[in-house]
């Protein structure tokens, strides 16, 4: 070694490796504290358990309602076309009650809706509404597990207890009724309009028929979509696996990609139906009903062959509701069979209180012409009062158990929507 | 103590708009960039673990939507600048004593929601509307013919709404070039057509820039005039990562795509620049 210094240990590792200066450690410093600053943005878990004792649920139910008295207002989110426009039932409500109504139609998609108001749930803050109505789903099985709902109060309830429906206390979603109770059910079907279409459509088969390219409406709803496909294929949705998931992807996307689908709907496909934009789609039953009565349009509805989907919309109350005992009366309010059925014989869905139909019919029985002809319809319609036999072609959606399971059916189905 | 307020004043002036920007810029966007970092669900909790796969997802699942978005807002802002130019050009040189006139005209469409605006496209293209009905009854055009959810919708209406954006510039640019210059062209024996294209277009470029900064960004990340007027295969990158942020919940791989947009759409503008031989892209826009 020609030269001593090579040797000294701490020169070669002055030579090889990069020494830390005053100015390095400050931009390190500021890197870490980037990170951190970055981390510490985490968003926090809002689950809650639901109760498991009726002791524990009933505790809930007093120590949430305790304190809480009539303020003489409610004000109801729900959504297009499921009341009669003159609202004559919350008209009688007020005057019995003395409590005034604010009625909006604001939910046109369960999935939209609540991204709208998840933010201010969670902040505990008020979404503006008291009450709300939401189709059993995804999201409402989120709404329950996120702890945004009011365990509602039985003993507030005396209507409902008397009159709802046997097969209404033990739904899937929310087995007896502790945070929903229903507003209408109904079917998931084919609406058409019989102006551009002559044979009426009784498969699911339809909606994939190439001579209807470009005119077939289907929704964006995850979950409806995944049903219809089902059905085609003669699966059952309600105890589907993963792998059906994918053969009724598959089908989809061949629906699509073949020019069948002209566009992916929210509650927004009624216009283009009787417009002419679209000739035939997936429909809920009474829109069509009420389209046909509130604008004169003739549009029809079938439940295919192979079956359909039956859902139910519910009643709940948000937890940041201003006015919840107003909320509840008005929600019992619709649990006395006369209203049920003034109700169903403007909206034409399934009401929770079987009962209504002996009223429809009494109306029938008082009423003259058309009108007779019209009550007597929606009381023996099977898309109102569904038979044994229509009730046994009848599924309910695909029940999500977690969040891993949620993921994978929507990464399934959601980008068909949004291809 | 006047040389200490002469010191402090500039930091007086760009004390409100920097707090606004602080607040409502800079917070939100580390906030998003540390969502496009994290993972979990919005039942459980998110939490910051360096997850750069959401990047790796947002851009595996959701290259066709990008690319889309870049092509529709490439596409309006080309068919803005074909029609806006004539507009501004006429404005600013035929305008006369009714420029202002002109450009309240122009201004006025803005005065109607942006939303209702697009909604109002709907009714217009209708299959059978007022539009396309006639055309078909009389055979112009086959019963099967459409506009609506088309490619073509979601660019028409992308160009139609942000037109004024592009118009504006360009017009400032234009109104202030020297007419002595023009003049000058003049003397020295250049044609209409030469002067134009030698010294009016030149020295209208910046505007025509700032006009493509201002429509093509918003343009490409949009997802009003996709969702209102377009079908299937239309989705662009905003409906996209709308629907990830609201009805998926999927908030990293939302805030993920964001940024990637924000990136390539940067990217965008300084190759543009560059392009043009603009030194400081950010001077010609504020110009």
């Amino acid at each position: 070694m020609s030269n001593p210094s090579m040797q000294d240990p701490s020169f070669l590792r002055g030579l090889t490796q990069p020494r830390l200066g005053r100015r390095d450690a400050f931009r390190v410093a500021g890197l870490s504290a980037a990170g951190l600053a970055l981390a510490a943005c985490g968003v926090k878990g809002k689950g809650v358990a639901r109760p498991t004792t009726s002791a524990q649920a009933q505790s809930e139910v007093e120590k949430y309602w305790a304190d809480k008295v009539k303020n003489g207002h409610v004000d109801f989110a729900n959504w297009p076309l499921y009341m009669d426009p003159k609202q004559p039932e919350l008209k009688k409500f007020t005057k019995q009650t003395g409590i005034t109504v604010t009625y909006k139609e604001v939910i046109q998609e369960t999935p939209s809706w609540f991204a709208k108001i998840q933010p201010q749930l969670a902040a505990g803050q008020s979404i503006d509404y008291d009450l709300m109505v939401v189709t059993n789903s995804i999201q409402l099985t989120q709404l329950i597990k996120l702890g945004y709902l009011v365990p509602l109060d039985h003993s507030k309830m005396p209507n409902f207890t008397k009159n709802v429906g046997e097969r209404y206390k033990n739904e899937a979603f929310d087995p007896g009724n502790v945070y929903t109770v229903p507003w209408a059910s109904g079917m998931t079907g084919i609406a058409y309009n019989p102006k551009y279409i002559d044979t009426p459509p009784t498969s699911y088969a339809a909606l994939w028929d190439p001579k209807y390219k470009g005119k077939v409406g289907m929704m964006s709803d995850s979950q409806e979509i995944a049903n219809f496909a089902m059905f085609l294929l003669g699966i059952d949705p309600e105890k589907s696996t993963p792998a059906d998931w994918d053969k009724a992807a598959a089908k989809l996307r061949e629906q699509r990609d073949s020019g069948i689908v002209r566009k992916y709907y929210d509650q927004s496909y009624i216009d283009p139906l009787a417009k002419g934009d679209i000739w035939l789609c997936q429909a809920w039953s009474g829109d069509v009903f009420q389209k046909n009565l509130s604008d004169g349009t003739d549009l029809k509805f079938v439940i295919p062959e192979e079956g359909a989907t039956i859902w139910t919309d519910n009643f709940m109350i948000p937890k940041t509701a201003a006015n919840p005992v107003d909320a509840i009366t008005l929600i019992d309010f619709f649990y006395e069979p006369v209203n049920a059925a003034s109700l169903a014989e403007y909206i034409n869905y399934v009401p929770p209180v079987p009962t209504a139909k002996e009223f429809i019919l009494a109306d029938a029985a008082k009423a003259s012409g058309d009108d007779k002809k019209t009550l007597e319809m929606i009381a023996e319609s099977p898309l109102v009062f569904p038979s044994p036999e229509v009730y046994s072609k009848l599924r309910t959606y695909r029940t999500l158990a977690d969040a891993t399971e949620q993921k994978q059916f929507e990464s399934t189905f959601q980008p068909i929507t949004t291809s | 103590m006047s040389r200490v307020r002469a010191a402090l004043t500039p930091y007086a002036l760009i004390f409100p708009g920097g707090v606004w920007l602080a607040i409502f810029f800079v917070v939100p966007t580390v906030v998003m960039l540390s969502l496009s970092l994290q993972s979990g669900n919005v039942a459980d909790g998110f939490v910051f673990t360096w997850n750069w796969q959401s990047y790796v997802d947002g851009l595996t699942n959701y290259h066709d939507q990008i690319i889309r978005s870049l092509v529709y807002g490439l596409a309006a802002t080309v068919i803005q600048i074909i029609i806006g130019f004539p507009v501004a050009y006429w404005i600013a040189f035929k305008g006369g004593r009714h420029k202002s006139i002109y450009l309240f005209l122009l201004l006025l469409p803005f005065l109607v929601s942006f939303v209702l605006r697009t909604i109002s496209w709907q009714f217009l293209l209708s299959d059978n509307g007022m539009l396309l009905g006639p055309l078909k009854n009389i055979g112009l055009l086959p019963d099967d013919f459409r506009i609506l959810a088309t490619p073509y919708a979601v660019i028409g209406g992308l160009a139609y709404n942000f037109l004024p954006f592009m118009v504006l510039p360009m017009y400032v640019a234009l109104e202030r070039i020297d007419p002595r210059v023009l003049e000058a062209a003049n003397d020295l024996y250049a044609g209409k057509f030469q002067t134009f294209l030698r010294v009016v277009l030149p020295l209208s470029l910046p505007g025509v820039f700032a006009g493509v900064l201002m429509t093509f960004v918003p343009a490409s990340s949009d997802y009003v005039n996709a969702s209102v007027l377009g079908g299937t295969s239309t989705t662009m990158i905003g409906n996209v990562i709308q629907n990830q942020y609201l009805v998926t919940q999927d908030y990293p791989t939302a805030s993920a795509l964001s940024f990637t947009l924000m990136a390539l759409l940067l990217l965008g503008i300084f190759a543009y620049a560059k392009a043009l031989g603009t030194e400081d892209v950010l001077e010609v826009a504020a110009r």
